[in-house]
Parts: structure tokens; C-alpha cells; sequence
């Protein structure tokens, strides 16, 4: 039996970046020490979350029980295998993204960066709470605290087209989150007697009957919209007004990733992998997501802004989240959450990739890189790792979830999904891939035939180069070494790796 | 003096209500540090009088020592102990706000304002408190004489909409008086326990007069609570009167009549007669579902933002009697928490349209413009008391939403949760709209980038603060009895424990 500890570490870390506010509106003036309250909350939160790794790794869980709400429910923390290994990732990522957004916003002059590190860093601490909530209450009020947070950041340019964006920012993730979130939550607090603690097993299995569950389960896999399931995806391609920092971060890592969390806790936590295989209701979201998978990455192909590209593919890669998470396999389920990490590694370098294009060169669509790979070498070596990750070819971190999601359909026996797996990667190969090839091998002769050399190359700054490096190499090292994050999956479905 | 401290809540608005009367119109300085005094004192009083609620029960006052039939009696307990000091309270942050906003609306009636407002807050305290059928009529018409008055003094459009308020709040309070008669008839007491001793007593229940009577009892208090359809006179009230009395009357009145309702329901009538004999529960429901949806929609039809609260505090009186009629103990319970969540979170926002309009000299949404840099502080208000009217954790709309659709889907009535569902979200878009304006401004700049901002930086032009105050308490307020929710949550339950209301889920 996994022992539990109780420790005050846990709220530590989701509150570091809420108290780092104060420091960094008071220091609003003196933007190198504001910038300094960001990174030292920033390592604060990782190492607080990394102190806390060797106990979940042995097995153990970490609690702690913050304040009785409504009756029987608590906000309360509980850090498990998933809820670190998600947690591992925004913390970690949240550094480099640091470090990128001040070469973002310095380099373009943005307007009101006080306000954008505070709400990131307000958006950062909800993140971590859904990492580490401990029943589904406590999920919901940093779902919403997420929400909400992230509406100034989206909207930061505070023009027109963010305005549009925003509404339907907040039009879709409202009035999901209170259309259906909210009175599934209720309905499984009044049906269960006020249980919503998450377990290894699920808690809803004989308090509802089937055609409950089944309803059950669309409202959460459709009310939990940050996860971009079609139809309830075109807030994404929306969100990409915002600046690409924030992009990065939160709509490849933070909020996206909350989504897909959210309904992996539901599938796992709530309603527990073999409570579905039981009622085998799971199939109907399963085939929802493989939807979504094709049909975003066909729409992506579709798209020349680099950016609302990457987006259409994050709305399919988060899909491949679900659709492992679906398939109920111990394999897919494990699959799925190691891509939690491995697409959010991948994908935050493209993004970045593309902030530092637009920096250096004021680029935003696909068809003007053309031989842009001689100019900014180091960035687009950096984008195509980072898409070898995305489509899961070697040698990146993308290859392993990929390979126990493949392997995972497999265990389930739904070959027609795995078919869908198989298609889906060679999209995603059509619609990255040339990008890179693009620009370093251009159609145009001229281009094709200047000597290339170090001296005319026109990098971003460094600011912008070295986190994008930092997330490429972290990338292949996510191939060499993924025990950890399969040991912390595994902890999930009671195999080990 | 503690033993005192029911007939203080009330004794203090109304002596100082006298007081001010005598000496107000020579020294015009006096008035408000005697209102104030004169609500602080009813604050605290009411305070104390809900710990010994919850110390000691229910608190039974005879006025003068004289016993009923002959005395006047007060009956606390958990129910009207907790809306008595939400009521108090609201009067006193409205009280604070008024400083500036009396002289500048209504420069030339500054006392007699004074005198009607804790005249009307007086007859508000008086129906919450009293043990007496026949008294609560005539404290009825106390709040509701002085707040015509109250209206009348606000912009040339108010005198008409007092007139029409004046018209509806006259029957409603007919047809409740009619009722009082009928109980009086068949019981031959006020006394509202010795009414319910009565009835049971002698087997009343299926007496056509007493059936008669609850009809007409319910329907003037929904008229009084402008309960939809019955609802015309409320919104031009509320929107043209002086910012005061809207901040005052709209978190108050209604909230009081839907506490006039519980108390019949529960204390005079009983919950056996009202849910189970009767057995209208679902088409109140649904007619609550019509009047939350039919409001809601409504208020996003409105470019002022006076109109939009009267419309929502329509739609909120929806969520209540539908709340009430679940005929189930959460729903019971999520009504009478609601009553005063939403008479804080109305308050909050209705304090913030006050500031507005003292700032800018509009009532329409525009007005807004630009706002987060100019009154952030206020803008922080506004934002909590919109967060609870949309229902967002942890404020105090969102428990109150919580509590009834838990009533909503433990009864069965998933048309009510519904109901809730979309008037949630249509209050997101009301309000997001104007967070919109007041963050982009109504024109925002074409193409990439935002970049005439940084002269606008040092214009702030934040409220005063005597304005500001009361908001960010409200605000504050609102949080507290949303984080403290189980603690208020917990009165209510032990005052509604006491009836025999469907099934409880705790």
C-alpha cells in the first residue's frame, strides 16, 4: 500500500508564484529587479516541486488539507505520480520561459510588462494547483483561477484582433467550465455523498448508473475546453493574438495541458480505468479525440501563419493525450501522460522558435522562411528537433509516448484507432517537417546557392536563443533518459514502466 | 443592555430617524455622523444579537414587557438574526458611500433624505424582526411610503416610476393585508406562532379560507419582491432614483420580501401545508425557471448599467422562490443563504455604478472606458462583486449557486439547474462585456500593439475615499462569507432543521 505524508510543501509551491506578485508590482518601475522576483520564484517552484520527487518516486503520496469549504469537501492538496509529473513539467518550463519572455518583450518594446510577469506568474500558480488539487473541487477552483488569469495575458495587445481573440477565450472556456463542468461536479458530490477525493480507482463506480456515466463523462471531456476536444477547440487558434510567451507557455504547456490533466484525472481519479472498461462508455470519447486528431491536422496543413499551424497541432497532439487516456489500456494510459511532458518539451520549442522569427525578422507566415535556416541557424536546428519531437520520430522524447500509445491501441485491441495513429503521424510530418527543410534548402536558386556562413546569420537575442536551445536539447535527453516520467506514469496504472 | 439587543437594532435607526428630523434642517453637518452612529449601533446590536442566536436559540422580545395579544413581540432566530444583520450592514456600507453622493444628487433635501433613509431602513429591520402578522404590514408600509419618497428624488424620470411603484407596492401590500385578514378570521391571532399553533391546532389545513389566504399572502409578497411577471415597477425605480437609494433598496427590499415569504411559508403556514398539500412546487419552478431566463435576457438587452442590476435583481429573485419551492432542504437552504450573498454582491456592484455616476455623470456602459488604469482600485471591486454575480469560486455567488443546484438536482428539478446554468453564464457575458470596455476602451485600436497608453498612466482618478470604502468592504465581504460559507451555512441549516422539508444531504 502507497503510504501518504502530510506536508506543507505542496501549497508552498502553488503559492510561491501568487506571493511573487507583491514583489513584482512594487518593483514595476525597476524592470531588471521585477524580472529578478519572477526567476526566483521561478527556481523556488522547481526546487520545491523537485524536493518532493524522490517520495513520490519511492511510492508515497504527499497531503495536505488546507481549508473545509462546502460540507465534507476541502481545498486540499494530494501529490501523486501524475500530479508531479505535470507539475515537474510547468515548473521546469516556467524558467526558460522566464528567461524568453524578457527577450520577448524587451526586444518588441511591449507595453504594460508589469502587469504581463504578474498575471504570468498568477497563471502559474493555478497550474500547479490543478497539478497538485486533491479531489475535484479544488481542481475546479484553479481551472477557473486559470481562466481567468490568462485573459489578460491573451489579450495583452489590447487592439482589436484581442479583443475578438479574448471573447472567444473566454466565450469558450466560461461557458464550458460552467455549462458543464459545474453541474457534473455537483451531481457527483449530491450522487456520491460529497466524496471527491481522486484515488488510483476511481470513487464513482456504484453510485451512478451507466447512462449517468456515460453523461457524466461528455460533460467532463467537453466541459474541461482547455483541452481543445472539437468541437469546443476554437478558442486555441484564437489565444495565438497573444504574445508568444505567453503562447509558448500556456497554450503548449500551462493551459492546454490543465485541459488534457483534467480529463486524465477524470478518466483515471473519478471514474477509474477499470470502472470504464466495465461500463465501456470510453470508446465514444475515444473516438471523439481520434477525430479531432485528423481533422486539426489537416486543418493545420491548411495554415500559413506559423503560429495558428502550431495551434491547429496542439489541438491534435492534446487529442492524442485523450485518446490515450480513452483507450484504457495500463500502455496508452501510461503513453498518454509521459506526452503530457514529451509534446509540452516539443512543442514550447517551435513556439518559441517562431516568437524568435517574428523577433528577429518580423516573419509570422510559413511562406516568407523560405531559406530563413541560413540567417537563423541555431533557431530553426532548434524548430526541427523540436518537430522530430512532435511527429515522435527519434532521436526525441516524442518517440517514447508515442511508442506506448501505439503499443497501448495495440493492448486494447482497437485497430482502427491505432490506423488513426499511424495516419495522424505522417500529417504531422507533412505539416513540419518542410518548414524546417524550407528553410535551410530553399526552392529559390539564389537563396539555395549563397555560401553559408556564422557572420551573416541574424539570430533573435540571446535571451530568445538560449531557452529555445535549452527546450531542443531537453528534448533529446527525454529520449536518452524518460525512466523517470514513465516511473511516475506508472505509478498511475500500477505497472512500472 | 444585551438583553436589549433586538429592539436596538431597530430602536437605534428610529430614534435617530426622530432626532435627525428635529435638528437636521438647521445643521445640515449633523446628518451624517448621526446616520451613521445610528446604524453602527444597529450593526452591533445585530451582531450580538445573532451570537445569542446561536448561543442560547431562538430570542423571544416583548416590547415593554407586555406579552401578546396586547405587546409588540420580536421573534429571532437563526433565520432573521442572520438576514437582520446583513441588512443592517448593507444600510450602513450604503450609508458610508452616501457622504458625497447625497449633497451632489439631492443638495437641497439633505436631512429629509437623511430622516426617510433610516425611517426606510427602520421598516426594513421591522418586517425582518417581528413576531407579528398585522406589524409586519405596517412596517411593510413604512419602508415602502419612505421609499417612494426616497425615489422621487432622484432624476425627473423617478417621480413617475415612484408613482408606478407606489401603485404596484399599494396592492401587493393590499393583498397581503387581505390575508392577514383571512388568518385573523379563521385563527383569531397575528401573533404568527400562535397562527401556526392554531391552524394545527384545529385542523385548519383544509380550509378553503386559509388556502385563500396563503394565495393571497404569497402573491402581494411576490408582487413586493417583483417576482416575474409581477416585476414592472422595479426596474425604472431602481434606475432613476438617486444612487443612494438604489444602493440601499436594491440589495434590500426584494431580499427582505423573499425573507417575508420563507417566514410564511415556513413559520405561519407550515412547510406540510405549503409543499406537501399543495403541491404547486413544479409550476413555480418553472415559473421561477421563466423569470430567471426571461430577466437575465432582458438585463443583456440594457446599455445602463442601473438597468442591467434591476434586471439581474429580477432574475435573482427567480433563483430564490425557485430555490424555496424545490420543497428541498438544500434548495431551502441555498435561498436563504442567497439572500444574503446577493445582498452583498448587489451592493458591491450598485456601489460601483454610484461611483461611476458621481465620476462621470452617465449611467451607460460606456462610461467605462478605460477604467483599470484610471479607479483600478474601484475596478477591483467591481470585479469581485461581478465574480459572485457570475458564480466564480471562491466568492459568495458561487456557494449560493452551489447550494441550489444541489437542492436543483437532489429534488429532481434539472429545468432549475438549467435555469441557473444559463443565467450564469449570460451574467458572464453582461459583465465581461463591460470588463471589455473598461480594459480596451469601445473603440480599440486597429493592428498590432497597443501604444497610447503610457500618458493616460498618471490620470488616475480614483473615488473618494469615503466612496471607495464601502465598495472594497462589500468586496471583502463578499469573499469572507464565500471562503466562511460552512459557518453561515451552518445557522441556516439549524433553522431549517427545525421544519420537515424533503430530504437532507449533508
Amino acid at each position: 500500500m502507497p503510504s501518504s505524508l502530510t506536508s506543507f510543501t505542496p501549497v508552498l509551491a502553488t503559492l510561491v508564484s501568487l506571493l511573487a506578485v507583491l514583489p513584482i508590482v512594487l518593483l514595476g518601475k525597476r524592470p531588471n529587479l521585477r524580472e529578478g522576483a519572477t526567476f526566483l520564484a521561478a527556481f523556488i517552484k522547481f526546487g520545491l516541486v523537485v524536493s518532493m520527487l524522490p517520495t513520490i518516486l519511492a511510492g508515497s503520496t504527499i497531503e495536505f488539507t488546507v481549508w473545509k469549504i462546502v460540507p465534507n469537501l476541502a481545498i486540499a492538496f494530494r501529490v501523486d505520480g501524475l500530479g508531479m509529473l505535470f507539475g515537474l513539467v510547468a515548473s521546469s518550463l516556467w524558467i526558460v520561459t522566464s528567461l524568453y519572455s524578457i527577450g520577448y518583450m524587451r526586444g518588441l518594446k511591449e507595453h504594460s510588462q508589469t502587469r504581463f510577469f504578474t498575471f504570468f506568474a498568477i497563471s502559474l500558480s493555478a497550474t500547479i494547483g490543478v497539478a497538485f488539487a486533491a479531489n475535484l473541487f479544488t481542481l475546479y477552483l484553479f481551472y477557473e483561477m486559470l481562466s481567468l488569469a490568462t485573459y489578460p495575458l491573451v489579450t495583452h495587445h489590447q487592439d482589436k484582433e484581442a479583443r475578438t481573440g479574448g471573447r472567444t477565450y473566454l466565450t469558450y472556456l466560461l461557458s464550458t467550465s460552467i455549462g458543464f463542468v459545474l453541474p457534473a461536479l455537483i451531481f457527483v458530490y449530491v450522487k456520491t455523498g460529497s466524496n471527491m477525493e481522486f484515488s488510483n480507482s476511481g470513487f464513482l463506480s456504484g453510485h451512478i448508473t451507466a447512462s449517468e456515466a456515460l453523461i457524466l463523462l461528455l460533460l467532463f471531456a467537453f466541459g474541461f475546453a482547455k483541452s481543445g476536444l472539437m468541437p469546443f477547440h476554437s478558442w486555441l487558434p484564437g489565444a495565438m493574438v497573444a504574445p508568444t510567451p505567453v503562447s509558448a507557455l500556456l497554450h503548449a504547456v500551462a493551459v492546454v495541458k490543465v485541459g488534457v490533466f483534467c480529463i486524465l484525472r477524470v478518466f483515471t481519479g473519478v471514474f477509474g480505468t477499470d470502472y470504464l472498461q466495465d461500463l465501456d462508455i470510453a470508446t465514444v470519447v475515444a473516438w471523439i479525440a481520434a477525430f479531432t486528431v485528423v481533422v486539426s491536422s489537416l486543418i493545420a496543413l491548411t495554415q500559413d501563419n506559423l503560429k495558428r499551424r502550431l495551434a491547429f497541432s496542439t489541438v491534435g497532439q492534446l487529442s492524442y493525450i485523450i485518446l490515450g487516456a480513452a483507450l484504457l489500456s495500463d500502455r496508452a494510459v501510461t503513453g498518454s501522460m509521459t506526452h503530457i511532458a514529451m509534446h509540452a518539451v516539443g512543442k514550447i520549442t517551435l513556439f518559441m522558435c517562431a516568437g524568435a522569427i517574428f523577433v528577429a525578422t518580423g516573419k509570422k507566415y510559413i511562406s516568407q522562411m523560405d531559406g530563413l535556416g541560413r540567417k537563423m541557424p541555431i533557431t530553426f536546428a532548434a524548430f526541427s528537433i523540436g518537430a522530430l519531437s512532435v511527429i515522435g520520430l527519434p532521436p526525441t522524447g516524442g518517440l517514447i509516448s508515442k511508442f506506448y500509445l501505439v503499443t497501448g491501441a495495440m493492448d486494447a485491441d482497437q485497430t482502427a484507432l491505432l490506423v488513426i495513429f499511424l495516419i495522424s503521424t505522417i500529417l504531422n510530418a507533412a505539416y513540419l517537417l518542410p518548414i524546417g527543410y524550407r528553410a535551410f534548402f530553399p526552392k529559390d536558386a539564389q537563396l539555395a546557392n549563397q555560401p553559408f556562413s556564422w557572420k551573416t546569420t541574424e539570430e533573435a537575442n540571446w535571451q530568445c536563443i538560449t531557452p529555445l536551445s535549452i527546450t531542443a536539447v531537453l528534448a533529446i535527453l527525454l529520449f536518452i533518459k524518460p525512466q523517470f516520467l514513465l516511473q511516475l506514469a506508472g505509478l498511475m496504472v500500477g505497472t512500472n514502466g | 443592555m444585551i438583553d436589549q439587543s433586538p429592539a436596538l437594532i431597530l430602536l437605534a435607526p428610529f430614534l435617530l430617524a426622530i432626532l435627525l428630523a428635529l435638528l437636521g434642517i438647521k445643521r445640515e453637518w449633523l446628518c451624517f455622523p448621526l446616520v451613521i452612529a445610528g446604524l453602527a449601533i444597529s450593526v452591533a446590536a445585530s451582531v450580538v444579537t445573532l451570537l445569542r442566536v446561536i448561543d442560547e436559540g431562538t430570542i423571544q422580545y416583548f416590547f415593554g414587557g407586555w406579552e401578546p395579544p396586547f405587546g409588540i413581540n420580536l421573534r429571532v432566530d437563526g433565520l432573521n438574526a442572520l438576514v437582520a444583520l446583513a441588512v443592517s450592514t448593507v444600510s450602513l456600507l450604503t450609508a458610508i458611500y452616501s457622504k458625497r453622493a447625497v449633497p451632489a444628487e439631492t443638495s437641497d433635501k439633505v436631512s429629509q433624505f437623511y430622516t426617510l433613509y433610516l425611517l426606510s431602513v427602520t421598516g426594513l429591520l421591522g418586517i425582518v424582526l417581528t413576531g407579528d402578522a398585522f406589524n409586519l404590514y405596517v412596517l411593510i408600509e413604512i419602508s415602502a411610503l419612505t421609499s417612494y419618497a426616497l425615489i422621487g428624488m432622484g432624476s425627473r424620470r423617478a417621480t413617475l416610476a415612484a408613482y408606478k411603484y407606489l401603485i404596484m407596492g399599494t396592492i401587493g401590500a393590499s393583498f397581503y393585508l387581505l390575508g392577514v385578514g383571512y388568518l385573523y378570521i379563521k385563527t383569531g391571532s397575528l401573533n404568527m406562532y400562535d397562527i401556526q399553533e392554531q391552524i394545527v391546532a384545529n385542523n385548519l389545513h383544509g380550509s378553503p379560507s386559509i388556502f385563500v389566504a396563503f394565495v393571497v399572502i404569497i402573491v402581494g409578497v411576490w408582487i413586493k419582491m417583483a417576482f416575474f411577471p409581477l416585476h414592472s415597477w422595479l426596474p425604472n425605480s431602481y434606475a432613476y432614483g438617486p444612487s443612494t437609494t438604489s444602493a440601499l433598496l436594491g440589495p434590500l427590499v426584494t431580499k427582505v420580501m423573499i425573507y417575508v415569504m420563507i417566514r410564511m411559508i415556513l413559520t405561519v403556514f407550515g412547510p406540510e401545508f405549503a409543499f406537501d398539500q399543495l403541491d404547486w412546487s413544479n409550476i413555480i419552478v418553472w415559473m421561477s425557471v421563466i423569470a430567471i431566463l426571461a430577466a437575465s435576457i432582458s438585463a443583456l438587452a440594457q446599455a445602463s448599467l442601473q438597468k442591467i442590476l434591476a434586471f439581474l435583481i429580477i432574475a435573482e429573485v427567480g433563483y430564490m422562490v425557485g430555490g424555496v419551492w424545490l420543497a428541498d432542504k438544500m434548495g431551502m437552504i441555498g435561498s436563504i443563504y442567497h439572500i444574503i450573498a446577493d445582498a452583498f454582491m448587489t451592493l458591491c456592484v450598485f456601489l460601483f455604478a454610484g461611483i461611476i455616476f458621481t465620476k462621470t455623470g452617465r449611467h451607460d456602459i460606456s462610461a467605462m472606458e478605460g477604467l483599470f488604469t484610471k479607479m483600478p482600485l474601484t475596478m477591483v471591486g467591481f470585479l469581485v462583486g461581478a465574480f459572485s454575480l457570475i458564480g466564480i469560486p471562491p466568492t459568495a455567488g458561487f456557494f449560493s449557486k452551489w447550494y441550489l443546484i444541489q437542492g436543483g438536482i437532489s429534488s429532481g428539478h434539472y429545468e432549475y439547474v438549467a435555469a441557473l446554468l444559463i443565467s450564469s453564464l449570460i451574467n458572464a457575458v453582461i459583465f465581461f462585456r463591460i470588463i471589455e470596455i473598461a480594459y480596451f476602451g469601445s473603440k480599440p485600436a486597429e493592428g498590432h500593439g497597443y501604444h497610447h497608453n503610457e500618458e493616460q498612466k498618471d490620470g488616475t482618478m480614483e473615488a473618494s475615499f469615503s466612496m471607495l470604502f464601502p465598495l472594497l468592504i462589500t468586496a471583502a465581504v463578499l469573499l469572507g462569507i464565500g471562503l466562511y460559507n460552512q459557518e453561515v451555512v451552518e445557522i441556516i441549516t439549524n433553522f431549517v432543521s427545525q421544519f420537515n422539508i424533503g430530504a437532507i444531504i449533508l
